[in-house]
């Protein structure tokens, strides 16, 4: 390096303490009273807590140097065509056998031993998240696929395990028979809600979906007769092993295997319709739906199936949820719910599988692992929300678009057109 | 007649609050076309504040008058600050991305601040002292109109005559004016279009805060979840009068504020929310240009 | 035979604006029609009203297939059932959808010809596999027809402007038009590209026997492509010939042309 880069150098490294110092003043200003102050009105005393404040004053001057050394490298570095190295890395991952096949062959084996080697406690853990897998694909599909965001995506988990709870509670069905139905009027509150938001534009689309699962849970709290409110419905049944009544760790064991099931299935399921005619409809819809319907594309069946797919799991879910918990009411059915899994979406990678399975377990599990966390989850879940959106818009995995293979472009069979196409010849 | 007018009046009052933060939601919305879903959450944070700088002055025994205008100032500068603040963060590296990202980025942004406050302060509801001094020449007609909802009244009704005027009248309300209308030409002419969103921003978080203060002062309890459904309800005020439009959101507030206090005044208290989202949801599908809006069609 | 597409008095309001104003044209089997005129002379939203995007506020709009006979209304139809029917289109500003890739957005133009569902789908039926497999070669072939053969799994959004324009034309071509509709299809291309798409047009009207209707501002391109020439202004047809005649026309010489071309041509 030269002088002159020497001497520059180090006018930068002031003027970016510089603002580190600024950012770290305003800061201190901006929590001075939430977080430094506490005040207890009844009791008329007053904390102090000046620790926080040297906390976010050092905090944020950390963060604000190393954000601007980030960006200050960032810039300076050329810009190369060749992919990064985590992006050699990742496709190296995924294209040689010796890497992936172990590390496939442990994940596999570590699902399927788990609760043979975990408590109880664990294991029911490992199933609550294995519940997020299959919402955050099954939002997937309305969000990632289709591109509408859907804010209300919890009314349809309530839907499912309402159906469960009540059909159990007045006609004694069983979870067999409830999940089926629980999914199929989950899919159908799905269309109701699709029809009237057909014509609407992104933004207002997500307020109301939002508008829709609020709706749904104040019913939910309000309706006494139908719901019993807000004490909710207890006692509702775990699922039977073939008429066999389980023990507790029994179902719960049970309940697990039973989610990594519905989850290979949910991964196959997506998998198939998104490199289907169907799924090529979402993704241009979400691409650009004026273009979409001028294709041939109707606008109105695509997203009502859409909308019905992606309540179908959520609904599936449901039942499994109170057959779970034995015990629903409203307000496990509120806003912030939708809002966690649409941040598996967001974390994870819109449209990506992969991406979502990945994210769903390291949002449900580290919070629940990491007990200091637990209290910061929300907190984190919004933070993630923003710094995706930010920084890394497609998700940590990216979804890739099928390639295809092709033969010199063989001689398609006669077909029945009124204009010979591209494809006769 | 008396109920009625209660009602009424009622109904003024708390549309008069959902007007104050429904202009933050329109003049964002007008402007950077965005929904700032973080904006109830300024209104909570703005309420917050005013309950800490209320009870710090209390302890100094500060008279009351003292007390409500220096914690609505307090809080309206505080509000501001995070308006301006959430704006640079979560908005302003979304300018040029797609329509979903800065909405989801808001959502985030929402959540976070929630819980901060939670996490910060309590998650309990905790008293709010009633800051707006009973006036005694009310007294004939408490039965009708108590004193607080007078003062919130005349209070929004003098902030939206000012906020009018400036944006009618000054430099920065043209320039607001000019952004809204086409970014990129005002640009061309010299605006400086990043100061005036933020200004925006700072303005619209202000009206937030002093709405969260006042109402907070009359209900007499917040907690950290608050701005969640004042947030919506003020959106369903912004949408109905006519999203981005000054005098639809005045308006917007003042009809929802009714419909509720009529609602549950005469049908039933139990669906008091209902009512708010199946406007808003009717709205949106049925007439998403509101009140006085226009509608926007695509280019092709 | 009649014409393939007829328009009746199509009037078009935007509040008080009159963007159509009674206008008439039709086209035959196998034309090639070029629409020009100044910038708002209503031409995009005439194409708009074809294609179901705008509901035309009076007129008619019928299309004829040949070798069906029956007359089809298409206003009041939505966008999809117009390229149902045989009217596909590009658009001035392309809107290609950016993150899949070539074939797949040619793949997208084959939708409304084939049908397998969700079922389909998820089991991958006999009738599914084989239709999809149908679907991938046909979208391939229209491919290699236009050129872009080089470019199959390439994002759309990384491909050159070129073959941007191009690929907009291939995705139309997939939906099995009787008439393509083409909005100013060589804007922004370099005199070499206009020529190559001169002969591409000329080669999708004579060897697929589609019909096409054109927006154009470059007036070399109009000029040797067209059989006839409609002239909009105000939203208005002023007139309407070959290009000789159109060339020659006084009226469209001072409301359109200008000096410069009136010398040059």
């Amino acid at each position: 390096m030269t002088d002159a880069g020497k001497e520059s150098g180090g006018m930068t490294t002031a003027r970016a303490v510089r603002r580190s110092l600024l950012v770290s003043l305003w800061f201190m200003f901006l929590t001075l009273p939430i977080l430094v102050i506490r005040v207890n009105p009844v009791a008329q005393e007053i904390v102090w807590r000046w620790r926080n404040l040297f906390l976010i004053g050092v905090g944020s001057f950390v963060l604000s140097l190393v954000g601007q050394f980030l960006t200050h490298r960032q810039t300076r570095r050329t810009p190369s065509l060749t992919p990064g190295r985590l992006a050699i890395f990742r496709q190296r991952c995924m294209r040689e056998p010796q890497i992936y096949v172990p590390f496939l062959l442990c994940a596999v084996l570590t699902t399927l031993l788990f609760p043979w080697f975990f408590s109880t406690y664990q294991t029911n853990i490992m199933t609550t998240a294995l519940m997020y897998v299959v919402l955050g694909l099954g939002l997937n599909i309305v969000v990632g696929l289709a591109g509408l965001l859907d804010l209300g995506y919890v009314a349809f988990y309530a839907v499912g395990a309402y159906s469960y709870a009540l059909l159990n509670h007045h006609f004694g069905l069983g979870f067999w028979a409830a999940l089926p139905i629980g999914a199929g009027l989950a899919a159908l509150f799905g269309i109701l809600l699709g029809f009237p938001v057909l014509r609407l534009r992104g933004d207002y689309l997500a307020i109301v979906t939002l508008g829709f699962g609020e709706i749904i849970r104040l019913i939910l709290e309000n309706w006494n007769e139908f719901s019993f409110g807000p004490s909710g419905i207890a006692n509702i049944p775990r699922p039977g092993f073939f008429g066999l009544d389980l023990s507790l760790a029994g179902a719960t064991v049970y309940l697990y295997y039973l989610m990594i099931g519905l989850v290979l299935f949910t991964i196959f399921v997506v998998n198939r319709l998104q490199n289907s005619r169907i799924g090529r409809a979402w993704i241009a819809l979400r691409e650009d739906e004026l273009a979409c319907q001028a294709m041939g594309i109707d606008k109105t069946r695509t997203k009502l199936t859409a909308f019905a797919l992606g309540a179908t799991w959520a609904g599936m879910v449901g039942v499994i949820f109170a057959a779970k918990t034995t015990f629903i009411n409203p307000p496990s059915f509120t806003f912030l719910e939708s809002a966690m899994i649409l941040a598996i979406v967001v974390l994870g990678g819109m449209g990506s599988i992969a991406g979502v399975v990945i994210a769903a377990l390291v949002l449900i599990l580290l919070p629940e692992y990491l007990r200091a966390f637990a209290e910061y989850r929300m907190l984190l879940f919004g933070a993630v929300l923003v710094i995706m959106m930010i920084f890394r818009p497609q998700g940590l995995i990216s979804s890739a678009r099928r390639a295809y293979k092709f033969m010199p472009v063989p001689v398609a069979a006669g077909r029945n057109k009124r204009h010979g196409t591209a494809a006769d010849h | 007649m008396d109920y009625f007018l209660e009602l009424f009046l009622g109904g003024l009052t708390r549309g008069s609050i959902y007007a104050l933060i429904a202009l933050g939601y329109t003049m964002v919305y007008g402007i950077i076309g965005l929904i700032n879903f973080a904006h109830g959450e300024i209104y909570m944070l703005g309420a917050f504040t005013g309950l800490i700088v209320a009870s710090l002055l209390t302890v100094f025994g500060l008279n009351q008058y003292a007390i409500l205008v220096l914690a609505s100032l307090v809080a309206m500068v505080y509000a501001a600050a995070y308006g301006y603040t959430v704006e640079k963060i979560a908005y302003r590296p979304l300018r040029q991305a797609s329509r979903l990202s800065p909405l989801i980025s808001a959502i985030g942004m929402s959540i976070f601040l929630q819980n901060y406050v939670r996490l910060a302060q309590t998650s309990d509801f905790l008293p709010f002292p009633a800051l707006i001094p009973d006036l005694a020449f009310m007294e004939p007609y408490a039965h009708i109109i108590g004193s607080a909802e007078l003062v919130i009244l005349l209070v929004t009704a003098m902030v939206m005559l000012l906020l009018t005027a400036v944006i009618r009248f000054t430099r920065i309300g043209r320039a607001m004016r000019a952004t809204a209308q086409d970014k990129g030409m005002a640009m061309l002419v010299g605006v400086d279009v990043n100061r005036v969103i933020s200004i925006t921003f700072m303005i619209g978080s202000a009206l937030a805060a002093l709405g969260g203060v006042l109402i907070a002062s009359h209900i007499g309890q917040i907690n950290f979840a608050i701005g969640f459904i004042a947030g919506i309800k003020a959106f369903t005020a912004a949408v109905l009068g006519g999203i981005g439009s000054i005098p639809g959101a005045v308006l917007g507030g003042f009809v929802l504020g009714c419909t509720e206090s009529f609602a549950t005044g005469y049908v039933s208290s139990d669906y008091e929310d209902v009512f708010a989202f199946g406007l808003l949801v009717l709205i949106l599908v049925f007439r998403p240009a509101g009140i006085l809006g226009r509608a926007a069609a695509e280019k092709v | 035979m009649g014409p393939l597409l007829t328009i009746d008095r199509l009037c078009m309001d935007f509040g008080g604006l009159r963007a159509l104003d009674h206008l008439n044209l039709s086209v035959a089997a196998g034309e090639i029609v070029a629409l020009i005129g100044p910038n708002g002379a209503g031409k995009t939203t005439f194409f708009n009203c074809l294609t179901g995007l705008c509901a035309p506020t009076a007129g008619e709009i019928h299309l004829v297939v040949p070798g069906r006979g029956q007359r089809l209304r298409l206003n009041g139809l939505p966008p999809n059932r117009v390229t149902e029917k045989g009217l596909a289109r590009t658009f001035q500003n392309i809107r290609l959808f950016a993150d899949m890739t070539v074939l797949e957005n040619v793949m997208i133009g084959r939708h409304c010809r084939t049908k397998a569902g969700v079922f389909g789908a998820v089991f991958r039926s006999a009738a599914a596999r084989i239709e999809e497999q149908q679907i991938v070669t046909a979208s391939a072939a229209i491919l290699e027809r236009l050129g872009l053969g080089s470019y199959f799994n390439d994002l759309a959004r990384n491909l050159p402007y070129g073959a941007q324009r191009r690929l907009e034309i291939a995705r139309a071509l997939a939906t099995e038009p009787v008439l393509l509709l083409l909005d100013e299809p060589a804007a922004g291309m370099n005199p070499q590209e206009t020529a190559e798409l001169d002969e591409l047009i000329l080669k999708i009207r004579s060897e697929l026997g589609i019909a096409i209707l054109l927006i154009e501002h470059d007036m070399r391109l109009v000029m040797s492509l067209s059989d006839r020439i409609v002239v909009m202004d105000h939203g208005e047809k002023i007139a309407e010939g070959t290009p000789a005649e159109i060339r020659s026309n006084p009226l469209v010489i001072t409301a359109y042309l200008g000096e410069d071309l009136a010398q040059t041509a």
